[in-house]
């Protein structure tokens, strides 16, 4: 597989303080995305894509960012199933409620975009656009940046399956590679099975893309992307690469879709599909980490939040009709 | 006096220099070969791209999120027609994160006929450039133009795209950039690069100075009476020859450089038309939806009740092409006597 040697270490362990502040995140994560999915069902927003089944890839990845604005920071190219990673990283989910309800208060677009379509300057996160696999092109310019300013910091590009037959991905490899310029990149192939309806088994020959990266000289990997513990040193060991080498790493992780595409194919459960929220209380209720009063406290907790937010959103302003005057240029500056 | 390609250089130079530019680059941007029209020779942040449009329109987008301040050259304009979603997404960053991101970079690339480029080197780009918001877009026609606009595109914190008139690239100027040395051959011996081995070479740059023509402002080149002429890029200098070969027949013309054509200088358009009460715009796009017909509604629309005469748009055949034999180039795109034409009959035009 080629992985970094640190994922393979089987004796490697997370301290329990860790595995419950994951657990956390992922309820947080889920019950985030659960609220999103009835609130435009019942009319409280126009449509809804996200992350319920991501989780364990996610929240771990959010752990793992070196979070803050500029060069020295990890650049954050994603896509629209990235909630777990934005709220682990201390995104609050006040604010994706105000995205789905396109308030005026909605901190990443003021009611212009689609609820997790994130901007977050102060931490490098760069505008998620709905076009599939762009970011692939725009991620090299950001590592670009980084390379030449030294440091630590990464750029991380997020995407799903599907998406990695457009150029773009190709174009990533091969902007990520150039001999004596390989850029500190991660690609993060999130692959759930499916484009929209269309079974990767239809389209793509091999379900292994990660191994797309080898003829280009990059190092890549698989890994269970139901099991948050595997994702976290995965992660970290590409992640530890990438910093230290300031070279690329392509990392696969096989993930579950939970509710289907989005809104337009009905957002319901699907039972079939395996759920790594389920998977992980399991396994800390087995480690005598978490009982499952306490995994119901985690959630119940989570409940509670997401209910005040919810009844607060209610309360705050559409954006006025004029907005859509306001930030076509940005102003002038002295120079 | 420097030619066009020659002033891009130069202004480059000075961003580099002043203006916080960091990365030029594209394919043949770098050396050896400073760009398939030079514009890039000698400069010091300039780097060679895969051959790969969206890679380089995405990098640039990257660099300008970092906090660097790219130039990034598309060889012909005929090849970033695969690049028109990244264009948006340059182009609605800032809308569509309301505020929290602005992209300041610089697209150049050559367009436009008159080098017998045939179908795949002569394509217009403004037409649907103008069709994606958020863009600046600017087309100098001389070399002085050329310095100043491309000062003002770096010095916008937005996306501005830089159009340059393949046709002109070796026009030479009549007015000197500040700075430039008055002797063509000292130009050219301290800043071109010479022929065969240029390993061992470094440009010897002219102290140029800061020249900015502002964005949004175009240029009377010509003043008269009779009928305005609005044009741009390759056609605008054939319509100066024309006002000036038509005065002598006593017709006299306002000619207007629009050198930016988003935005749109509309008080010295309706300034002129409403003086003149007749209006040619000039260019050489295909003439289904082209830019001109944008630029003639806007003038209707409040310039109406001005007008003598029905409005014309002279530009390019709505055929798929530019063809390369000079027989069919000649017949696509408006020529010289195409434009004396045009303007003599406007101005004859019964009121
Ligand atoms: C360039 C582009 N083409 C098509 C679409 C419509 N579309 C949205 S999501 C999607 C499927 C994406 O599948 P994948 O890359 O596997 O990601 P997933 O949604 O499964 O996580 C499609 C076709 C789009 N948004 N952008």
């Amino acid at each position: 597989m080629n992985m970094p040697r640190t994922a393979k270490d089987k004796a490697a362990k997370l301290a329990p303080e860790l595995k419950l502040r994951i657990h956390d995140h992922m309820v947080q994560a889920r019950l985030t995305e659960e609220l999103l999915i009835r609130l435009v069902r019942g009319g409280q927003g126009y449509f809804w894509i996200g992350a319920p089944g991501e989780e364990a890839l996610g929240v771990p990845l959010g752990l793992l960012i070196d979070k803050g604005e500029g060069p020295d920071h990890d650049y954050l190219h994603l896509h629209y199933r990235s909630s777990p990673t934005v709220l682990t990283m201390g995104a609050q989910p006040i604010d994706l409620l105000r995205q789905m309800r396109s308030t005026a208060t909605d901190p990443y677009s003021r009611g212009r975009n689609f609820v997790n379509h994130f901007a977050i300057k102060a931490w490098n996160i760069v505008p998620v656009t709905p076009t599939i696999e762009t970011q692939y092109t725009v991620g090299p310019g950001t590592a670009w940046v980084q390379k030449r300013h030294g440091g630590t910091g990464i750029s991380i590009i997020t995407g799903g399956d599907a998406g990695t037959a457009e150029g773009d991905f190709a174009t990533c490899l091969n902007w990520s590679t150039r001999p004596g310029h390989e850029l500190p990149v991660l690609i993060l192939i999130a692959h759930n099975g499916y484009g929209i309806s269309t079974r990767a088994a239809e389209t793509q020959a091999s379900p292994h893309l990660h191994e797309r990266a080898g003829p280009f000289g990059m190092r890549h990997g698989e890994v269970d992307g139901n099991d948050p513990e595997a994702c976290y040193f995965a992660l970290q060991a590409a992640i530890d690469y990438i910093r230290k080498e300031r070279k690329p790493f392509c990392l696969q992780a096989n993930v579950s879709r939970l509710y289907g595409h989005s809104s337009s194919s009905g957002a319901q459960l699907i039972k079939d599909e395996r759920d790594c929220l389920v998977e992980y209380e399991a396994r800390l209720e087995k480690e005598g980490l978490l009982s499952k009063d306490a995994a119901e406290a985690v959630h119940e907790r989570w409940r509670a939040h997401l209910k005040e937010a919810y009844q607060q959103v209610l309360q705050e302003p559409m954006p006025d009709s004029a907005d859509i005057w306001k930030h076509i240029f940005a102003p002038a500056q002295e120079v | 006096m420097a030619n066009l390609a020659q002033a891009i250089r130069l202004a480059l130079h000075y961003g580099e220099e002043n203006l916080g530019v960091t990365d030029i680059f594209g394919e043949d941007v770098g050396p050896p070969l400073g760009g398939v029209f030079t514009a890039t020779q000698g400069l010091k942040t300039t780097w060679n791209t895969p051959l790969d449009e969206r890679g380089i329109i995405g990098t640039a987008l990257g660099i300008a999120y970092a906090g660097g301040r790219p130039v990034a050259e598309i060889q012909f304009c005929d090849y970033v027609f695969n690049c028109i979603d990244l264009l948006k997404l340059c182009g609605n960053a800032h809308w569509s994160s309301a505020g929290e991101y602005n992209v300041p970079m610089v697209v150049m690339t050559p367009v436009g006929s008159g080098i017998h480029g045939s179908i795949y080197h002569s394509h217009s780009f403004e037409s649907i450039a103008s069709h994606i918001p958020g863009w600046k877009i600017v087309m100098p026609s001389n070399p002085l133009d050329a310095y100043g606009l491309m000062l003002a595109a770096l010095k916008e914190p937005n996306p501005v795209m830089y159009l340059a008139p393949k046709a002109l690239l070796r026009v030479k100027g009549e007015e000197l950039i500040p700075g430039e040395p008055a002797d063509e051959k000292t130009l050219n011996q301290m800043i071109n690069a010479p022929l065969g081995d240029r390993s061992g070479w470094a440009p010897n740059w002219p102290k140029v100075e800061d020249f900015t023509v502002p964005l949004g402002k175009a240029k009377v080149c010509r003043e008269g009476q009779r009928a305005t002429v609005i044009s741009y890029g390759r056609t605008l200098p054939l319509c100066v020859t024309a006002a000036d070969e038509l005065r002598k027949e006593g017709l006299d013309f306002d000619v207007i450089d629009l050198r930016t054509l988003y935005p749109l200088d509309m008080a010295t358009l309706q300034g002129s038309l409403r003086k003149t009460g007749r209006v040619l715009i000039v260019n050489e796009d295909t003439e289904v939806t082209n830019f001109g017909e944008h630029v003639l509604r806007r003038l209707i629309d409040t310039c109406f009740y001005d007008l003598e005469a029905a409005p014309v748009l002279l530009a390019g055949a709505d055929v798929p092409g530019v063809g390369l034999a000079w027989e069919l180039e000649r017949a696509s795109v408006p020529q010289q006597p195409d434009i004396l034409a045009a303007m003599r009959k406007l101005a004859s035009e019964k009121a």
